[in-house]
């Protein structure tokens, strides 16, 4: 399928330093439909992208009380209700002995959850994605760094973009195609 | 423009990483391991040797499910023999390898970056090993899945308030959350090979590994919880897996296994053994792949430290063995330690002894921290040490309890030795592998610990 236009305009800096402060301008000139890519986290980069919150740590802990009422309840249910077995007139809800598989079947959801959840909401795997085209994103893996402003934004403008990002002195502009 | 090299003249902190590398020099070194086309020859040498090692391993568990356990060593009194000991210390080993990606992590000890990936990956390694054990030892492996909670025609669950069911979850758990921070890690890396490669095979194998990986702001920034999250999760299971083992001889009274010192003496023992073959890992390859920039000899000097401590707290459990045998006035606790003294396993304790309270000393010394090839003996010694330890605690207690009646002698038969040391060539083998195919330093961590990697925050501001 090819569709008409383009992904946007992208820059490519040398330094994690220049790149943060691309975005943090272009945030400010009313850019918001726009990323930025680095081969390693870089500190306040999302932030500068205006990305402040993400729920991995919703999702997590959502999972791991979910594996935490599974296990006991299951314990519970088992020992009480499906199989009780009087072993040496001990209680059948002895719930001390409960307390290890509980705490690991938390960890095990909670664990899964938090690695699972950020995949799904990062929209991986996604194994085509328009900024692959550009010949030098293969630099975003190594050593270079780039910020994208789709065309999606409002305040898109193929000739202005251009000539904005030409003013944050990048190493060099490239048209991303669909 | 040239790219700014990496000068650290600035920090106080000991150099982790040698001056002079770029982003891009760090990446081609780590990732040249894997994409170039020569192979050291004695990594196939290697791989032959272990390849043959598995190999023997998968005879002596065939021959196994053709006659049943009744081959190994094992009878009563002594029913648990290698497998159990086997279990413990390959188990421990993987210890050490979650306490240096997760809890290193969580206590920004920035030397970790180079050595958590392979690290990780011995973890995954020996829980394998590890796992293979009581499996085997069922009698029945083929029905292991009873061992799970799900709803069947006999009607019946799982002992819950059992240790060995304690086991199965601690276990399971660990490899999964180990297996799953393992691959996170991966998925950026994975997708420098992708890019790098040269290989039409290599680039779909890779990119499909990677999932499309592309290193944007929004997914680094979830990326990042997540793995702390991680890292959060992972570091009390870890200190649980290990403690459940322990449980295993705790809740029995047998003597010499019915101790409140176990979970705590169990979990430093593990790491102690873990970073034995952390460093016995680490020396060989650091100087076959010349990455002594990266695995500096500051590493090693950390890792001997980490162990040294370790082992003393192993040390002091020894002694309060010996202490609560006569504190608690009770004749077959004092009967246990007598046994490992002078009775029939004497030099299986007093080489434990050796090992783990007088050669653990020498690592008090700079000088042998510091010199890989001492190193490398002093934790051969203590794996084997340890390995001692777990046989001591198994075979010693179950063959003299309480009635002299009962008592009775463990020899391991050649297909116990057989399995066991063909578990060390399938551990080595599928290292080797590892090594082959992934990137055993992780390269992103590797650029963040790059001064360059600093985002100057006073020329961000001052625009």
């Amino acid at each position: 399928m090819k569709r008409a236009g383009i992904y946007g305009l992208m820059a490519e800096f040398n330094t994690p330093t220049e790149v943060v402060m691309a975005a943090r301008k272009a945030y400010s000139e009313g850019y918001r439909r726009m990323d930025a890519y680095s081969p390693f986290p870089v500190e306040g980069l999302s932030e500068a992208i205006g990305f402040h919150k993400d729920g991995v740590a919703l999702v997590c802990l959502v999972g791991g009380l979910l594996g935490l009422i599974t296990a006991y309840g299951l314990q519970s249910w088992i020992n009480l209700v499906a199989f009780p077995l009087n072993v040496g007139g001990r209680p059948l809800h002895s719930w001390p002995s409960f307390i290890i598989v509980t705490f690991e079947l938390t960890i095990l959801f909670g664990g899964l959850s938090a690695g699972i959840g950020m995949l799904i909401m990062n929209g991986l795997p996604t194994p085509y994605h328009p900024v692959f085209h550009v010949p030098d994103f293969a630099h975003a893996s190594r050593d270079r760094f780039f910020l994208c402003i789709e065309s999606r934004d409002a305040k898109f403008d193929r000739q202005a973009t251009r000539q904005f990002l030409s003013g944050l002195n990048p190493r060099e502009i490239a048209e991303v195609p669909y | 423009m040239a790219e700014k090299p990496n000068i650290d003249e600035m920090s106080s902190r000991p150099p982790v990483i040698a001056p002079g590398y770029t982003f891009g020099t760090i990446t081609d070194k780590i990732s040249a391991i894997v994409l170039t086309r020569e192979t050291p020859l004695g990594w196939f040498a290697a791989v032959g040797l272990t390849g043959m090692l598995t190999l023997m391993m998968t005879y002596a568990i065939g021959y196994l499910f053709y006659r049943g356990v009744g081959i190994w060593g094992i009878n009563i009194p002594v029913g648990w023999g290698f497998a159990i000991v086997n279990f413990v210390w390959w188990i421990g080993i993987g210890h050490a390898g979650t306490l240096i990606s997760a809890i290193l992590l969580l206590l920004r000890q920035s030397w970790r970056n180079s050595i958590n990936r392979f690290a990780e990956a011995m973890t995954l390694f020996a829980v394998m090993c590890a796992g293979l054990f009581p499996l085997l030892h069922m009698g029945r492996p083929w029905l292991f899945y009873w061992l799970f909670p799900y709803p069947n025609t006999m009607s019946t669950w799982p002992q819950f308030r059992s240790p060995l069911v304690w086991d199965v979850f601690a276990v399971s758990t660990y490899f999964t959350i180990s297996l799953v921070f393992w691959f996170i890690g991966l998925v950026p890396d994975l997708a420098t090979l992708r890019d790098r490669s040269q290989n039409r095979v290599a680039q779909f194998i890779y990119g499909i590994l990677a999932m499309g990986w592309r290193g944007s702001a929004r997914h680094w920034h979830r990326y990042e919880t997540a793995y702390l999250l991680l890292a959060g999760l992972a570091t009390p299971l870890v200190l649980s897996v290990h403690t459940v083992v322990s449980f295993d001889f705790t809740i029995g009274i047998v003597p010499g296994w019915h101790a409140t010192i176990f979970p705590p003496y169990f979990v430093a023992g593990a790491i102690y053994s873990g970073f034995a073959m952390v460093l016995l890992l680490a020396i060989p390859i650091r100087s076959v792949y010349h990455l002594q920039d990266m695995i500096t000899d500051q590493h090693l000097d950390n890792c001997a430290k980490v162990m040294l401590a370790t082992g003393l707290i192993v040390a002091y459990g020894y002694v309060l063995e010996f202490f609560m045998a006569w504190y608690s006035g009770n004749t077959y606790e004092k009967h246990m330690v007598f046994n490992r003294l002078y009775g029939y396993y004497k030099y299986e304790y007093w080489g434990l002894l050796a090992g783990n309270i007088v050669m653990v000393n020498s690592l008090w010394f700079k000088k042998i921290r510091r010199t890989p090839m001492l190193l490398f003996i002093v934790s051969t010694i203590v794996l084997i040490a340890m390995w001692l330890e777990r046989f001591v605690i198994v075979v010693i207690s179950l063959s003299e309890d309480f009635l002299p009646s009962s008592w009775g002698i463990y020899t391991p038969t050649r297909w116990d030795w057989m399995t066991y040391i063909g578990t060390i060539g399938f551990f080595l083998f599928a290292f080797l592998l590892f090594i082959r195919v992934l990137p055993m330093i992780s390269i992103f961590e590797m650029r963040d610990l790059l001064p360059a990697a600093e985002v100057n925050a006073a020329e961000v501001k001052s625009k």
